[in-house]
């Protein structure tokens, strides 16, 4: 057919080798890889395992010779097929990318070219590499739209990026890649940015083209799910260096760092749940509902709403966690706001120790405040970086009256602090200082400082590293044992919720589709979209 | 998307109707007619009648808002708001203060206006993506610092200077083309010449300057990486990604001024003696011609908000991903 | 000696002083000294602040006015002083008079003769068509052939006066910033060029015009120093009065959503809209009648033209807010997203308490930015109005002046290049420092940068 398409190799070919990588910055000469050596295989997926900084991305751009200008490989080789390719002239490297090691990225709708058609991107690959021309070339794309599962790739030639949905961009990036037939695919993150669902299908996808197609795959990811559903071999990154290799039976079942023990750990154990708790309701929801007006036509008159949460019921006693379980968009995030009052609701109530508090305004709602607070998700942006930590925990104690004096509100900056495990000399530091753990921590002593019943957590852990993950979870579970205290646990991962939450909400397109105690939900899932996010979580 | 743009055009109305009021208070109610008479009038010939004699000649004799002479609709209608502001939205500009028609005088200056604002528009951004690009090309190099430099250089150059000097250089020491002029017939190119490429070259500073920032962002994109991985050749990547992308903005953002060249440039045509629109304004304001000022105010409203539109529309052209609704 | 305080002349002190008090406080904030520090660890960014420092300190200088008494004559019994009706400030004493010494019209750089010939009498006593001599350039020669190597030994001798004088300003800063980390020689020698030119200037203008005179006679090089106090002077006010008007409404507009951010867009679309150069026109026209028809209100000549000068400041801050304030706005849309905000509004902090605390720091560097993009764009504005008839006062120096009634000379021959040459000089100085400042400060504190470096 095309002269891409060359004789694939035999299961267990060398195909790409790497030895004694090092990579340092540019200006300082701080090594960030060293001396990373590994192999992949044809017909077998390598997954490098790492948190975020442990330069097991920078790894794979090395190999690619793609590093930006302030990085710079300073020893070391890569070779593929015998061939090294940092002896390589920089036109000859050109011929290598995309014909012999194609690489994917993480967030397929900035990877991709707004204002190309995804058929023509992914038909200058063919372009650049083979002489295909014309109807051919078109044929060719679609053919290849078709093997990856797009839906009437014929249609889907002609579209653009944001047509697509996540899925289907990162089918396209993979369709791109694997264009020239090439032996090595490096996919950085292909999932991390894709809803649980969607993730499960495009690891599938590759996993089956690793072995129609003999690929030899290097998996970059930080999620031990993904390793356990797709990879052959396991490496372990930590700070620039590769701690442990194994296959991946034998490394889930006989890690031999303490750190990969830690990875492990992080993946949810189905068989341990919390016991639904008997307590009061606090907080009780009745149909709410939050609309946001759609506007169309010349006078802009509303035609129609979105229905962000459409009658959403759902109680929380005193001591409990419940955990809100959802893909993006759902309407999760939304229905937290409406319980803050940051939200107006179009109907429905919402109870707090019996009274009804939606639609109070600014001043009724004050005495609430004290009793319903809030951790967001991005701890970054969650802390005004111009206040030290100090003045952010004092903030709600002042704006909310507690009636402190000066000192005694120190001291309880400073007990607070140290209860979240830092230290009271952290008060006089700003965000800007603190690892996203740390802050996430600040935010929760920030919510404690108020002395509040609730507290709605909106997706708190989903920016963190798995291992910092479990800390701030454990940390969670701790405080509300000490003080009692209600969580809403907002979330799009399910496999957080055994050993978190007592009761369990899934919701879906604004709607509540099942509700229950966590092990019912886990167990013995019952409405089809439950189970569906069920099957994306790994397990061990 | 016609909902749209009958929507925007519906918007307009209120901001042409601030724009009158905003005018009129500056004219008529800071600076009385009484004022204005004097001011035109000089000190030497100041007496009351001469000052009533004068407002009945251009028509300010009439009350401000209402008139309570008047009969029925008069009252509104026979006023200096209405005779002065309010038939401007029916683009009758009336008389200047020297008694000329100013529709007339519009509809005949706007053409050498555009006549040379016009190409200096299209080649200025021709000129400055190139010289963009070809410092892109060398991004990160000495070069690119050095050409930012001089970009930078550039700007703070005052336009006078650049038109004193392109006149002294080309027309007068090198005699090219003549300093200043313009005729109808015949070799109109040699007058345009000149004025067209100073401002051409007044441009490159800030223009190339901006345009190498929104290539430098563009290549920062994921999607460049993208290509590069595909095996793509630098010089293709610039071309065939960094800059249809690029593209948009500066397309959008100079999409706005295209209605304004109607307008032309004030100190070009001054400099040259180009007998068009901005050297208009320029007579205006020296001669405190009133009438022609409120006149060229509210056109340029209109132009700008035109432009606006323009812009919105524009967007939906060149870009994929955004739909007006 | 009485001191003359202009309107203008509190202003700038007060700017002054408020903008060192608002760097001060700004101390505190570790992540604004962060990038401060990044700005001023180039060499650029160094030689650029030294340049636009030199500019300011000049400006005040020139803003510190008084009238000289007059001495009594002798006739005069009496014991009442009476003060000289033309304002002079320090900086012309400073200057040595630079400004006094008039010649009768046009005359080039170091020239001897005038540029005009005119009836005067010749050695023998008859009256001849030629170049008379100077008033105030090279009377001390014996022979015109000696210029050059008077030139030359004069200075050479303000060459030393000026290191001279470099030595005793840039030895206390190295004895207190010797171990500093930023690149502080880049600045001393900045200031070594500058003292020394300066001393050199002064110096021989004593014995030529260095830049020759213009039509009226007054020397060039004095011309184009006065208007380093009108172009620092309306780059800063004119901003000034900007600012407040363009953050209010914009962060307004920006929290409060609603109506609020409908009127204030309506606002500054229609403001927009109006082509700014009639506007200020416009404006600046209307004032002037009213000064016309007023002629009372004003003491001296120079009090009236400061009033026309900070009208003319007023005007432009008035019509140029609405580019501030939009970045504004969409700058506290973006904010009021943000979980800190969020987190206050969950906290019941007030809105009055959210806006000063969360939303207006976090503005600060845009104002920042803005602050010293527009102060060259200001200052070159000037020139251009200056030029159309709708700038400061003829009789206030002005770099827009200066070109203005230079630009019809040209056509002459040989060619009056002199005046142009200065007023370019001096303005390109300052608006180049102050553009290449302004690159390092958006660098430093535009977040899109900075992210774009931490990525890297």
């Amino acid at each position: 057919m095309s002269e891409a398409q060359h004789s694939r190799p035999a299961p267990g070919t060398l195909c790409l080798q790497v030895r004694d990588l090092t990579v340092t910055l540019a200006d300082t000469g701080t090594a960030i890889v060293k001396g990373v050596s590994f192999e992949l295989q044809a017909g077998k997926v390598f997954a490098l395992v790492g948190e975020s900084g442990s330069g097991k991305s920078v790894t794979s751009l090395a190999a690619m010779r793609l590093l930006p200008d302030a990085l710079r490989i300073s020893g070391g080789s890569v070779e593929v097929a015998g061939q090294d390719l940092f002896g390589l002239s920089e036109a000859r490297m050109q011929e290598v990318r995309g014909r012999r090691v194609a690489m994917i990225f993480q967030n397929a709708m900035s990877a991709l070219n707004p204002v190309q058609t995804v058929g023509r991107q992914v038909a200058e690959t063919l372009l650049l590499h083979t002489r295909l021309r014309g109807a051919a070339l078109r044929d060719r794309v679609v053919t290849l739209f078709h093997e990856v599962g797009i839906p009437d790739p014929e249609q889907r030639f002609d579209f653009f990026p944001h047509q697509l949905s996540g899925g289907q961009q990162q089918r396209v990036m993979i369709a791109m890649a694997l264009a020239c037939e090439p032996d090595v695919l490096i996919a950085d993150e292909p999932t991390t940015a894709l809803d649980v669902t969607i993730q499960l299908q495009v690891l599938n996808l590759i996993r089956e083209l690793t072995r129609s197609r003999q690929l030899a795959v290097l998996l970059i990811t930080h999620d031990m799910g993904v390793v356990k559903n797709t990879a052959d071999e396991v490496a372990v990154m930590y700070r620039g260096e590769l701690i442990e290799r194994a296959s991946v039976d034998d490394f889930f079942q006989h890690p031999k760092q303490a750190y990969s023990q830690r990875l492990i750990d992080a993946l949810p154990d189905l068989t341990h749940f919390r016991e639904a708790a008997t307590e009061a309701p606090l907080l009780e929801l009745q149909e709410v509902k939050v609309h946001f007006p759609i506007r169309r036509g010349l006078l802009q008159r509303v035609v129609d709403y979105t229905r962000a949460v459409d009658g959403v019921s759902l109680t929380i006693g005193r001591g409990e966690t419940y955990a809100l379980v959802g893909e993006s968009g759902s309407g999760k995030s939304t229905l937290g706001r409406a319980v803050l009052n940051l939200e107006a609701i179009a109907g429905g109530q919402i109870r707090f120790r019996g009274d009804a508090i939606e639609g109070l305004g600014r001043n009724a709602m004050l005495p609430y405040r004290k009793q319903i607070q809030v951790i967001f998700q991005n701890p970054f942006s969650s802390m005004n970086p111009r206040m030290t930590v100090g003045d952010i925990i004092a903030e709600g104690m002042i704006s909310l009256g507690l009636g402190l004096s000066e000192e005694a509100r120190r001291a309880r900056i400073q007990a607070l602090l140290q209860r979240v495990q830092l230290g009271a000399e952290h008060a006089n530091r700003f965000p800007h200082e603190f690892s996203g753990g740390q802050l996430q921590r600040i935010a929760i002593a920030r919510a404690l400082a108020v002395d509040p019943e609730l507290i709605i957590c909106d997706e708190p852990t989903s920016a963190l590293d798995v291992s910092i993950r479990a800390e701030v979870l454990e940390l969670l579970a701790e405080l509300q044992r000490e003080f009692g205290v209600s969580y809403l646990f907002i979330t799009h991962d399910l496999s957080i919720v055994p050993g978190l939450a007592h009761k369990v909400g899934v919701m879906q397109r604004g709607k509540l589709v099942e509700q229950g105690t966590a092990e019912q939900i886990l167990t013995a899932p019952a409405h089809p979209y439950t189970q569906e996010l069920l099957a994306a979580v790994p397990r061990l | 998307m016609f909902a749209y743009i009958v929507r925007r055009l519906i918007y307009a109305i209120p901001i042409l109707v601030g724009v009158n009021l905003l005018t009129f208070t500056l004219f008529f109610v800071v600076n009385s007619p009484d004022d204005m008479a004097a001011s035109q009038l000089g000190d030497k010939y100041v007496t009351p009648e001469a000052i009533e004699n004068w407002k009945q000649k251009n028509g300010y004799d009439k009350p401000l808002f209402l008139n309570p002479q008047a009969a029925g609709v008069g009252q509104v209608t026979d006023t200096i708001f209405f005779d002065k502001s309010v038939r401007l939205f029916a683009f009758d500009f009336g008389r200047s203060e020297s008694g000329r028609d100013i529709t007339t005088d519009v509809a005949t200056r706007m053409w050498p206006s555009l006549a040379v604002a016009l190409p200096t528009f299209l080649v200025g951004i021709g000129v400055n993506i190139c010289v963009a690009l070809m410092v892109v090309m060398f991004r990160g190099t000495r070069l690119d610092r050095g050409a930012v430099f001089v970009f930078v250089a550039l700007m703070s150059i005052s336009y006078l200077f650049y038109i004193i000097g392109g006149q002294f250089l080309v027309a007068k020491t090198w005699r090219l083309v003549p300093i200043s002029g313009f005729h109808t017939e015949g070799q109109v190119w040699k007058f345009l010449i000149l004025p067209v490429l100073v401002g051409v070259v007044a441009g490159i500073g800030a223009g190339a300057r901006w345009y190498r920032t929104l290539f430098l962002e563009e290549a920062n994109q994921d999607y460049v990486r993208t290509a590069r991985a595909k095996g793509c050749s630098e010089l293709s990547i610039l071309f065939r990604h960094i800059l249809p992308n690029a593209l948009i903005p500066i397309l959008t953002g100079v999409v706005v001024l295209i209605p304004s060249l109607f307008m032309g440039s004030l100190l070009i045509e001054s400099f040259f003696g180009i007998p068009g629109l901005g050297s208009y304004m320029l007579d205006a304001i020296n001669s405190q011609d009133f009438a022609i000022v409120r006149s060229m105010v509210f056109i340029g409203s209109i132009l700008y908000i035109v432009g606006l539109l323009l812009t919105d529309i524009s967007y939906t052209w060149a870009d994929p991903r955004v739909r007006l609704s | 000696m009485k001191p003359v305080l202009l309107w203008s002349d509190a202003l700038i002190f007060l700017l002054v002083i408020s903008l060192a008090l608002f760097f001060w406080r700004l101390r505190r904030d570790p992540q604004t000294r962060e990038r401060w520090a990044d700005v001023f660890s180039s060499r650029l960014g160094m030689v650029a602040f030294t340049v636009i420092a030199a500019y300011i300190l000049v400006a005040l200088l020139d803003s510190l006015h008084f009238r000289r008494a007059l001495e009594n004559p002798e006739s005069l019994a009496t014991q009442e002083v009476f003060y000289d009706n033309k304002v002079s400030s320090v900086f012309d004493v400073l200057t040595g008079g630079m400004g006094d010494r008039f010649e009768r019209t046009y005359s080039a750089p170091f020239a001897l003769l005038s540029f005009e010939k005119e009836n005067i009498k010749d050695a023998s006593g008859r009256d001849i068509r030629d170049f008379p001599p100077l008033r105030h350039a090279g009377q001390h020669l014996a022979h015109p052939d000696e210029r050059a190597a008077d030139i030359l030994a004069k200075s050479a001798k303000a060459l030393f006066w000026g290191l001279l004088l470099c030595a005793l300003v840039i030895a206390p800063q190295w004895l207190v910033l010797r171990g500093s980390p930023f690149p502080w020689a880049a600045s001393w020698i900045t200031q070594g060029v500058i003292l020394s030119a300066g001393v050199w200037m002064v110096g021989i203008s004593h014995h030529y015009h260095i830049l020759g005179t213009d039509q009226g006679g007054a020397d060039v090089l004095y011309q184009s120093l006065k208007g380093i106090r009108t172009g620092v002077l309306l780059g800063t006010l004119a901003t000034l009065v900007m600012l407040p008007i363009a953050v209010t409404l914009g962060v307004m507009a920006g929290y409060f959503k609603g109506w609020v951010d409908d009127v204030v867009q309506y606002l500054y679309t229609t403001l927009s809209s109006i082509p700014g150069i009639l506007l200020i026109a416009a404006s600046v026209l209307l004032f002037q009648v009213y000064i016309d028809l007023n002629p009372d209100f004003f003491a001296v000549g120079m009090e009236k033209a400061d009033a026309k000068f900070i009208a003319l400041c007023f005007i432009l801050g008035v019509t140029s807010w609405s580019t501030l304030c939009r970045l504004i706005r969409a700058e506290t849309l973006k904010i009021s997203q943000l979980g800190y905000v969020q987190a206050a509004h969950a906290f019941g902090v007030s809105h009055s308490r959210i806006l000063g605390r969360h939303v207006l720091p976090n503005v600060v560097h845009i104002i920042l930015i803005t602050f010293v993009l527009d102060f060259s764009a200001l200052v070159l504005a000037e020139a251009v109005l200056s030029y159309i008839g709708v700038g400061v006062d003829p009789s206030m120096g002005s770099w827009g002046n200066m070109i203005n009634g230079a630009r019809s000379e040209l056509s002459r021959e040989p060619t009056i290049w002199w005046t142009l040459t200065g007023a370019f000089f001096f303005m390109f100085i300052l608006v180049l420092a102050a553009n290449l400042f302004s690159d390092l400060v958006r660098d430093a504190f535009d977040p899109r940068t900075s992210l774009r470096r931490a990525d890297a």
